[in-house]
Order: C-alpha cells, then sequence, then structure tokens
C-alpha cells in the first residue's frame, strides 16, 4: 500500500496506470479526520470564588517540542460574562473561535434583548460547546482540544469543562492537561468542594491561581512565561489581562548544578 | 516478502507505520445502584467523576430525576452516558406531547431506552443503564440494561466501575443468597421477605462506603434518590475523598 | 361579473399593490372561534371559545403548549394551527437541547414569521390560514404576541382574534390600565374572560367551551379545561 495519505484507497499507479481522478467523481483528496493536534496550546487552569471565577492560560503554541508560536490567546471572552479557555490543537481552537464568534452574532441579530436579560449566559455557551465536541466525536472527526467554560451567570460562578470525547464536568476548580496533575491540587487547597467557594475571596483566589502558573512553568516543559489571566466579577465584570508574567521565581540553585549544558568550570 | 530476522527489527519498526486511532471511548469510573422494594424503589449513584487516576470532580451527580416516577442513570462513558438520559428525557417530553401527558409506564420506559440503546448497536453507548420506578401496581420496579439494549426487570441491580464488588452482597442482603434458618444445618432456605425504606437506605449506604474502600474510582458521595407513590426524595452522604 | 383576476396566486401583486390571497387568508381567521389574550407585569393568559361541529361532536382544542414556558390558542385552520405549534415545539426543543436556552418569545415570533412570509413569496403554496396568539414567559418577562399568516407578528398588551373578536378588543383597550398591574394570576384570568364574553352571541360560556391557559413567573404553562374552569365561569 501506498502510504502517502493523497494517495490512500486507491489502485497502485504500478500496476493501473495512473488513477483518473475523475471516476466517480472521487475528491482530488481523501476524507481525512484529525488523528493528532500539531500546533499545541498547553494547561488551562480555573477556580471559582466568592464573587466569580478566574481562569489563566499561557500563550505558547507549541510544534511538538519546538516553541514555534510565543504570542497565542488562548481565553477568549464570549459576551459580558463568560470566557472560554481552550488547550491543545490551535487550528481545531481558532475554528471554536470561530463558531463562538458566531454565536454572538446570531444572538446580536433581531434581538430587543441582547445586551440584558437575553445576553449570553455562560451555560448557553457550554451547552453549545458540548454538543459541538460530542458531535465532532460521534462522527469519528474529534476537535482535539479541552475547554473550561468560566463566567457569572444569575450571580453565581459558572465553571464546567468539556473535551475531545463530549465528557463534561464541572467542580469548584478545574484545569485541563499538565495541570490537571500539577495546578489542581494546589488549587483545591483553596477549593475542594463548593461549601469553600464561599469562603474564598478574589485575592486569595488570584494568588493561588499566579502560583499555580508559576509551578507549571517551572514544571511543564511546554509551558511559557508570559500568559492571560481572566476574571470575570459580580461586581467588577469581565476583566481579561493578556500581558501577565511569572513572577518571584528562585533560579538561584542553578549556578550550582552541574554535569550538563555550557559550563566553564 | 522479506523475514523478520533479530538484527533486522529496529529497521522493521522503523518502516512499518504504526496505526494510530482516534479512540471515541473513555471510562468514568463510578458505580450505581438500584434495589426495588414492596412500593418504593431506589437508585444511587456516587458523585466521583475520573478519568485513568485523576479525579475530575467530586460531585457530579448522574442519577436523574425524569418526572413520571421514573429514575435513570447511565454509569460507564460519562458523555454517552449523559447523551443517553437526554435523548431519554427528550423521548419522554414528546410521548406527553403526543399523548396528551399520559404518565409514562414503567415498562413502556424500559421499552423505548431498549430501542435508544440497540439503535447505536454498531457504535454502542458505553454505558449500564439502569432505572427505577413504580409499576402499574404500585410496585416498586428496577429494570437495567447492557449497553446495546437487553435488558430484564429485577428486584435489584448494581452497575458501573464497583458492580462486581455490590452485586454479590445484594444477592446476599436483598434475594438473602446463601442464607439459611437457623438449626436448619443448611437445608432450609431464609425466606426472602420485602425490605423498609429505611433498611433499604443502610443498605446502599454500606454498599457504597465499602465499594470505597477496595475501588478506586468510587467515593466522594453517594446520592441516593428514592421514588414513592408520593414522589421522589433525595438524601445525599459523603464518602471517603480518598 | 366582477371577476378578481389577481387573487389567484400568492405571488401576483393587484396593481393596487394587494396580495388578495394573503387578505383571504386573513378572513380565515374570522370565521374560527374567538381567542383572547392578556398580559400583566407578571402572567400571560389565554382564553378561548371552543366550538363543536354537532351536539355529537367533541369541541376543537383551541389551546396548545409548545415548552414549559410558551404555548398559543388558535383561531382559523385547526390543521394549520397544529402544523405551526408543532413547529414551534420543534424549536423550542432545539433551543433547549442545543443551548440549554428557553427560546424567547420574541425569537419564536421571528421563526413564525419568517416560516408564514415565504408562504407568500413561493408560487404554488397557499399563506396558513390561521391566527395565532402565543403566550410566554422568557428572561426578559411575560410576553404575548399576535401572529397573522401575512408574516405579521406584534406584541401586544391584549389581543383577540376569531369571530367578532372586536368587542374584546374594545373591552381591552378600556381596561388596559387596570389589568396591567394585577398581581394575581387568577384576577387576571377573570379580566380575560370577562372579554372573551363580548364576543358572544347565542353562545353561554361553560366547563365544556371555555379553555383557558396561563404562564407566568414560577409558573409553567399550564392549560385550564373542563371542570377546571368553572371557578372563572
Amino acid at each position: 500500500m501506498n502510504h502517502d495519505p493523497l494517495q490512500w484507497g486507491r489502485p497502485s499507479d504500478e500496476h493501473y496506470g495512473t488513477y483518473n481522478k475523475s471516476i466517480a467523481s472521487a475528491s482530488p483528496y481523501p476524507s481525512m479526520h484529525t488523528q493528532q493536534p500539531i500546533v499545541t496550546g498547553t494547561s488551562v487552569i480555573s477556580m471559582k470564588y466568592k464573587d466569580g471565577v478566574i481562569i489563566a492560560a499561557d500563550r505558547l503554541g507549541s510544534y511538538g517540542s519546538l516553541l514555534r508560536f510565543s504570542d497565542v490567546e488562548r481565553l477568549f471572552p464570549v459576551g459580558r460574562n463568560t470566557v472560554v479557555g481552550i488547550s491543545g490543537d490551535i487550528s481545531d481552537m481558532q475554528h471554536l473561535e470561530n463558531l463562538l464568534d458566531e454565536m454572538q452574532t446570531e444572538n446580536n441579530y433581531d434581538n430587543e434583548y441582547a445586551e440584558d436579560e437575553e445576553a449570553l449566559k455562560p451555560s448557553y455557551v457550554f451547552e453549545y460547546l458540548a454538543n459541538v465536541m460530542y458531535n465532532r466525536r460521534s462522527k469519528m472527526n474529534p476537535l482535539w482540544n479541552a475547554l473550561i467554560v468560566a463566567g457569572l451567570e444569575d450571580g453565581k460562578p459558572f465553571l464546567k469543562y468539556v473535551n475531545l470525547l463530549g465528557v463534561t464536568y464541572s467542580a469548584p476548580s478545574l484545569a485541563t492537561g499538565f495541570g490537571a496533575h500539577l495546578a489542581l491540587p494546589l488549587l483545591r487547597k483553596i477549593v475542594d468542594s463548593e461549601s469553600d467557594v464561599k469562603k474564598t475571596s478574589a485575592e486569595d483566589a488570584e494568588k493561588s491561581i499566579k502560583e499555580a502558573m508559576k509551578v507549571l512553568f517551572y514544571r511543564d516543559a511546554r509551558s511559557s512565561r508570559n500568559y492571560s489571566i481572566a476574571i470575570v466579577d459580580s461586581k467588577k465584570g469581565l476583566v481579561l489581562n493578556k500581558d501577565a508574567v511569572v513572577e518571584d521565581m528562585v533560579w538561584g540553585f542553578a549556578k550550582d548544578i552541574k554535569g550538563y549544558g555550557t559550563q566553564n568550570v | 516478502m522479506a523475514t523478520t530476522v533479530a538484527s533486522e527489527y529496529s529497521n522493521e519498526v522503523k518502516n512499518t507505520p504504526i496505526e494510530h486511532q482516534f479512540n471515541p471511548y473513555s471510562d468514568n469510573g463510578g458505580t450505581i445502584l438500584g434495589i426495588a422494594g414492596e412500593d418504593f424503589a431506589v437508585l444511587a449513584g456516587d458523585t466521583r467523576h475520573t478519568t485513568d487516576y485523576s479525579i475530575n470532580s467530586r460531585y457530579e451527580p448522574k442519577v436523574f430525576d425524569c418526572g413520571d416516577n421514573i429514575l435513570i442513570s447511565a454509569n460507564g462513558f460519562a458523555a454517552d452516558g449523559n447523551a443517553l438520559v437526554k435523548r431519554f428525557q427528550n423521548s419522554l417530553k414528546w410521548y406527553h406531547f403526543d399523548h396528551n401527558d399520559k404518565k409514562l409506564s414503567m415498562r413502556s420506559a424500559a421499552r423505548n431506552i431498549q430501542h435508544l440503546l440497540y439503535g447505536k448497536r454498531f457504535f454502542p453507548y458505553y454505558v449500564h443503564t439502569i432505572i427505577a420506578g413504580l409499576d402499574e401496581e404500585g410496585k416498586g420496579a428496577v429494570y437495567s440494561f447492557d449497553p446495546v439494549g437487553s435488558y430484564e426487570r429485577e428486584q435489584c441491580r448494581a452497575g458501573g466501575a464497583a458492580a462486581s464488588l455490590i452485586m454479590p452482597f445484594l444477592d446476599n442482603q436483598v434475594n438473602f443468597k446463601n442464607q439459611y434458618e437457623p438449626d436448619s444445618h443448611g437445608t432450609k432456605r431464609k425466606h426472602v421477605k420485602f425490605l423498609t425504606v429505611e433498611e433499604v437506605v443502610q443498605l446502599v449506604r454500606d454498599a457504597f462506603s465499602s465499594a470505597t474502600e477496595r475501588h478506586i474510582h468510587v467515593g466522594d458521595g453517594v446520592e441516593i434518590l428514592i421514588v414513592t407513590k408520593e414522589g421522589v426524595r433525595k438524601e445525599f452522604f459523603e464518602l471517603k475523598r480518598d | 361579473m366582477f371577476r378578481n383576476n389577481y387573487d389567484g396566486d400568492t405571488v401576483t401583486f393587484s396593481p393596487t399593490g394587494r396580495l388578495f390571497q394573503v387578505e383571504y387568508a386573513l378572513e380565515a381567521i374570522k370565521q374560527g372561534s374567538v381567542t383572547v389574550g392578556v398580559r400583566s407585569k407578571k402572567f400571560a393568559v389565554l382564553v378561548a371559545l371552543k366550538r363543536n361541529a354537532d351536539e355529537l361532536s367533541s369541541y376543537q382544542k383551541k389551546i396548545i403548549k409548545c415548552d414549559e414556558h410558551l404555548g398559543l390558542s388558535l383561531a382559523g385552520l385547526a390543521p394549520d394551527g397544529r402544523v405551526l405549534s408543532n413547529f414551534l415545539r420543534q424549536q423550542c426543543n432545539y433551543s433547549s437541547l442545543v443551548y440549554n436556552r428557553k427560546l424567547s418569545l420574541e425569537k419564536a415570533g421571528n421563526l413564525l414569521s419568517d416560516k408564514a412570509q415565504k408562504n407568500t413569496q413561493s408560487y404554488g403554496g397557499r399563506p396558513y390560514g390561521v391566527g395565532l396568539l402565543l403566550a410566554g414567559y422568557d428572561n426578559s418577562g411575560p410576553h404575548l404576541l399576535e401572529f397573522q399568516p401575512s408574516g405579521n407578528t406584534l406584541e401586544l398588551y391584549g389581543s383577540a382574534i376569531g369571530a367578532r373578536s372586536q368587542g374584546a378588543k374594545t373591552y381591552l383597550e378600556r381596561t388596559l390600565q387596570d389589568y396591567l398591574e394585577l398581581d394575581d394570576a387568577d384576577d387576571l384570568i377573570r379580566v380575560a374572560v370577562e372579554a372573551l364574553r363580548q364576543c358572544l352571541k347565542d353562545e353561554v360560556l361553560s366547563t365544556k367551551n371555555l379553555s383557558i391557559a396561563v404562564v407566568g413567573q414560577d409558573k409553567p404553562f399550564t392549560i385550564l379545561d373542563d371542570e377546571a374552569v368553572s371557578p372563572y365561569l
């Protein structure tokens, strides 16, 4: 078999001559489904606190182990009280971004109450995305992502996860990818159950998220120092900070590490 | 056709493309349990949601009250489970539209779910489904399904991750299997009788705390939904979170 | 004898700019039995007069529920009303399944308008022969909409369509300020029933021929028929 994807499922030219692509009005390309992510974004982390939610994601787009794009935005505000954080394949992420744009355009069309009572709510955005994800997996053509939808709905924090399989769940703190292993234990120290949410201030929540982003930058090889952080607060509304930087790192020990790298001593 | 020689093996591996295929399923752990009493039925499920060794959520309910005194839970691959429950609830909604709000009986609900499951026989919903409610005579009813729609009415059934841990316990405690009258030297079986709601709730709690001890995908909390002719009642109990 | 040359189809204008088929469709509504709708700041109510073809037959259903928050009453061709209510049920269902969202009354009205308008501009079809009153409670509160086969959908505080509906309209115009502020759903129903009475000629309202529906805050769309309407007679 010829393993060139463009020649899949065709008789070999060697034996049968050049394949005539007009036969059976065949498409010049075989149908292709996403088999693996190409350019990827790493973890998204998030947590609820008493007046809202915080969500963060770094700005790196990796091509395997190559630092390919260093300034990719992975947090998307939808309407006035929702932020969608996306990890995984970047081109699939951009497709989702288009769908979210369409959703907003649609909602603003012929809608007298688009700015108030009939504005998009996080649960609307989430339900739609969860359906998109599950339908695509059911066609065996998934969007290779894990997403977190964060926001405020009827004055209460909203946080929910969905991935390429269409699997969904909700918790007071959520993280995708590596973050689920490295950051979540730190976030759960603050909010492990729903009852902890009411006890957590915006300051404490923001501190934990920043600390978790630092740990991820230390320990996740495919992460970057620059990241975006968004807060949806019942009083301050939606604030998206696109140029957060991991600070207060301790690298003093590095000079004593010997045995690899460029060293003069 | 080249034969594989030991020394050529590494070369062979390099030249044979490994075909990866997207796997549309995952296992989200958790376990469920339904028991029918004389004039009531319960359906319980733990609230832990997992993938591999990660706990995704400590409270993600998976037992639902659909109205018409019907409880449902589809345990296994959570995305399929939710999709099935959503489809059943929708089917119920249109049954009401089309039949002037007639109550859906348990036997009809069960048959309907068989069709929902078998309709995807060649790309199955990867779930163990249990429904609980009252039958047309007001007696407790539990129906359980395999992933492609085979079903049966039973007195009790455990499903999901710890089904194999709980089911033998249920056989013994609900249907009195392997229990004999004292002094009969194993000749007279213990007579089966209906358990009270209180006894059943205690049984469910014991089943779940034991499953929590022995199974990593079970824990955090157990939500018990109880159907009686008065309607549906919910109870929640904490489980160990380790 | 006068013969109208411009009423053969819906796609041809008359020289005076009229679409006769659409106007005839509007006439079909007036042949139907009357239905009245009112809304206050908290509730929307529909009442309708049911008709039976003869003493041996049952009464024609006039009010149809589309979702927990939305329903409609009809005047005119009942089969057309069935088709349109089924369409709305599907749209409500789609909205809640895909977006976890109640279909807003404004959107419901627009969807009906678009569907009806298509019939006025395509050859071989006919306009719907039914008028609808939509009552619902969405994120922006209670609403009452009137739909016409021409594709018009208007929002109103009170409306009536069907035979001799003018009587109810006049009554509602006169009492608008009184019922708009009503806090109690039962009181609003009584206003609607009284308005409906203004449209009666030989009939007398009874548990057999009166149909009521109410929807509002913490009150899903509920239809009352038979004995359930007796408190309001």
